[in-house]
């Protein structure tokens, strides 16, 4: 089932086009990876999937990107609700400076998901749970989310995103400040999570892409070159470009 | 031994020397206020009103005009001026308007506080009919208190990680349950430093409230806000300059009351940010 259909995307930062053409459908309940090299456009076309890129002054976006069949840029649409439907991660660990719990909380707090206590305990306990985090913080709730390892610190934030319940997690390099034990969780856990979300990521490693994902998108100066199933792109690729770029000779 | 080692130590000397000359004055002026007036300290002085004009008796109306007029400068500056640097730092686009805005605050700034005062006696006491009052002492003291709230308020709020902002956005939190729960929280520290500091400036002030409040000798505690009130900086200048044979040890005393006010003010300050700062990131 497609979660995201991509049409004819073009993004300008200014007057410099940083995106242009891009066509994609992006299923459910799979991983999509996104490679390519620095500046190619691929963590812009991440964000113009939750429309983080609004917040960027003289941005303008050309084209559409329907989720489940309804335009993302059309008017109507509200952006706050869209951003808690289409989750993201950042490619630096990013707690709140708040305990384990608080930072959990946070979202289902401002979104007001929770009637009692006791029901935003369980929130935080499933979304920790979900992120494979719970049994080492179940004793240190109330600890600062900052002195946990960066591996920790990175999965409290997959299990802040987690706790608003949203449908697709985006993922912006997720792994590039860990070390190599923390990204095999994180990846582990990309897993894990595939079974419930629609998962975006966006990789500087080849290895991981083809690793994680079902589906590989690689782009190159702002336009997508290809666009196809994991395998096919690392084993027998259509497009000239990314053989150089999978095999080591470009990019 | 090498060249750059003797520059070094020359330097380090010199540097040395230089904080010592910073510093020196300070320690002396307190030191000579306190030594001259502490024979004047007495639960007398503190507590009950001036007579023989003004030469003998307490100081008990200026102590409380002062924090009456301190609170009032909080009351009206604090939220104005905190409101303010919210919407510059995290709502105002960088448009023509929000650049004139902030010029007008660095203009205000540099001011006089003499001419804060005709402004205070121009628009509350006479135009808005307020009087020589509290009322409008207070409003001209936080009118010059603003700018010194908003530019250090403005800055401890973009100190705080834009990134912050970006998760909260990404939470699907509204922009300003970002600046309730995550951003202020975490400016709050620089944010009361400004306060305090805009309101230190406000206590010691005497040319803002010569036209708008004071009274140059008022034996009796304000009744209301548009009741006069005299206030140290103000009765200090009086004493010293306007009653011919005042005792030196009351001039002296109330320099010392003024400034033990404002000192523990200060020192307030600086235990509030020392709380709230532990759990800083950055």
């Amino acid at each position: 089932m497609s979660k995201f259909v991509v049409q004819n995307l073009n993004f300008y930062y200014g007057k410099f086009r940083a995106l242009s053409g891009i066509t994609l459908t992006i299923l459910d309940r799979q991983i999509t990876a996104l490679i390519g090299p620095s500046g190619c456009g691929k963590s812009t076309f991440l964000r113009c999937l939750n429309r983080m890129n609004d917040t960027i002054n003289g941005t303008r976006v050309e084209g559409k990107v329907l989720l489940e069949g309804q335009n993302i840029y059309d008017r109507r649409v509200n952006v706050v609700e869209l951003r808690r439907r289409v989750g993201m991660v950042f490619q630096r660990p990013n707690p709140f400076p708040q305990s384990v719990y608080d930072n959990v909380a946070f979202g289902p707090r401002v979104l007001g998901m929770a009637r009692s206590k006791s029901q935003l305990d369980d929130i935080v306990e499933e979304s920790l749970r979900g992120a494979g985090l719970w049994e080492e913080v179940k004793d240190h709730l109330h600890q600062d989310a900052l002195s946990f390892s960066l591996g920790q610190q990175q999965r409290l934030c997959i299990a802040r995103a987690i706790a608003v319940k949203p449908e697709v997690i985006l993922m912006d390099e997720p792994c590039s400040a860990l070390d190599p034990i923390e990204t095999l969780q994180v990846e582990e856990l990309m897993q894990t999570l595939k079974a419930n979300y629609c998962i975006v990521i966006v990789t500087h490693s080849m290895q991981q892409a083809a690793r994680v994902s079902e589906w590989t998108g690689f782009f190159w100066l702002g336009e997508l070159v290809e666009f196809d199933s994991t395998a096919k792109i690392f084993t027998n690729p259509s497009h000239p470009l990314t053989e150089n770029y999978i095999t080591g000779r470009a990019g | 031994m090498n060249a750059r080692f003797v520059i070094q130590r020359i330097g380090f000397v010199l540097l040395s020397f230089i904080a010592v000359v910073v510093v020196l004055p300070i320690l002396v002026i307190v030191a000579i206020i306190v030594v001259r007036g502490i024979g004047a300290i007495n639960w007398e002085f503190l507590t009950t009103m001036p007579h023989d004009g003004m030469k003998a008796g307490g100081i008990l109306p200026a102590i409380v005009g002062t924090i009456v007029l301190t609170f009032g400068t909080a009351i009206a500056a604090i939220p104005v001026g905190v409101g303010g640097a919210i919407y510059l730092s995290e709502y105002a686009r960088d448009t023509l308007f929000t650049r004139a805005i902030r010029l007008a605050i660095v203009n205000l700034a540099g001011i006089p506080s003499v001419v804060y005062g005709l402004f205070g006696l121009g628009l509350f006491v006479l135009f808005l009919h307020f009087g020589t009052s509290i009322l409008a002492g207070s409003l001209t003291l936080a009118i010059m208190t603003l700018p010194v709230i908003i530019s250090t308020s403005e800055e401890a709020l973009r100190a705080v990680p834009t990134e912050y902002r970006t998760v909260i956005a990404s939470l699907g939190g509204t922009r300003w349950q970002g600046v309730r729960y995550v951003v202020l929280p975490q400016a709050l520290p620089g944010i009361i430093t400004g306060i305090i500091l805009g309101l230190l400036r406000a206590a010691g002030e005497t040319a803002p409230i010569l036209f708008t409040v004071s009274a140059f000798f008022l034996p009796r505690l304000p009744h209301s806000l548009f009741d006069r009130t005299m206030a140290l900086p103000y009765h200090l200048y009086v004493i010293s300059t306007q009653v011919p044979g005042m005792p030196q040890e009351i001039q002296y005393g109330t320099a010392l009351v003024l400034l033990m006010l404002v000192l523990s003010m200060n020192l307030v300050a600086t235990l509030i940010r020392g709380h709230f700062r532990r759990r800083r990131p950055w």
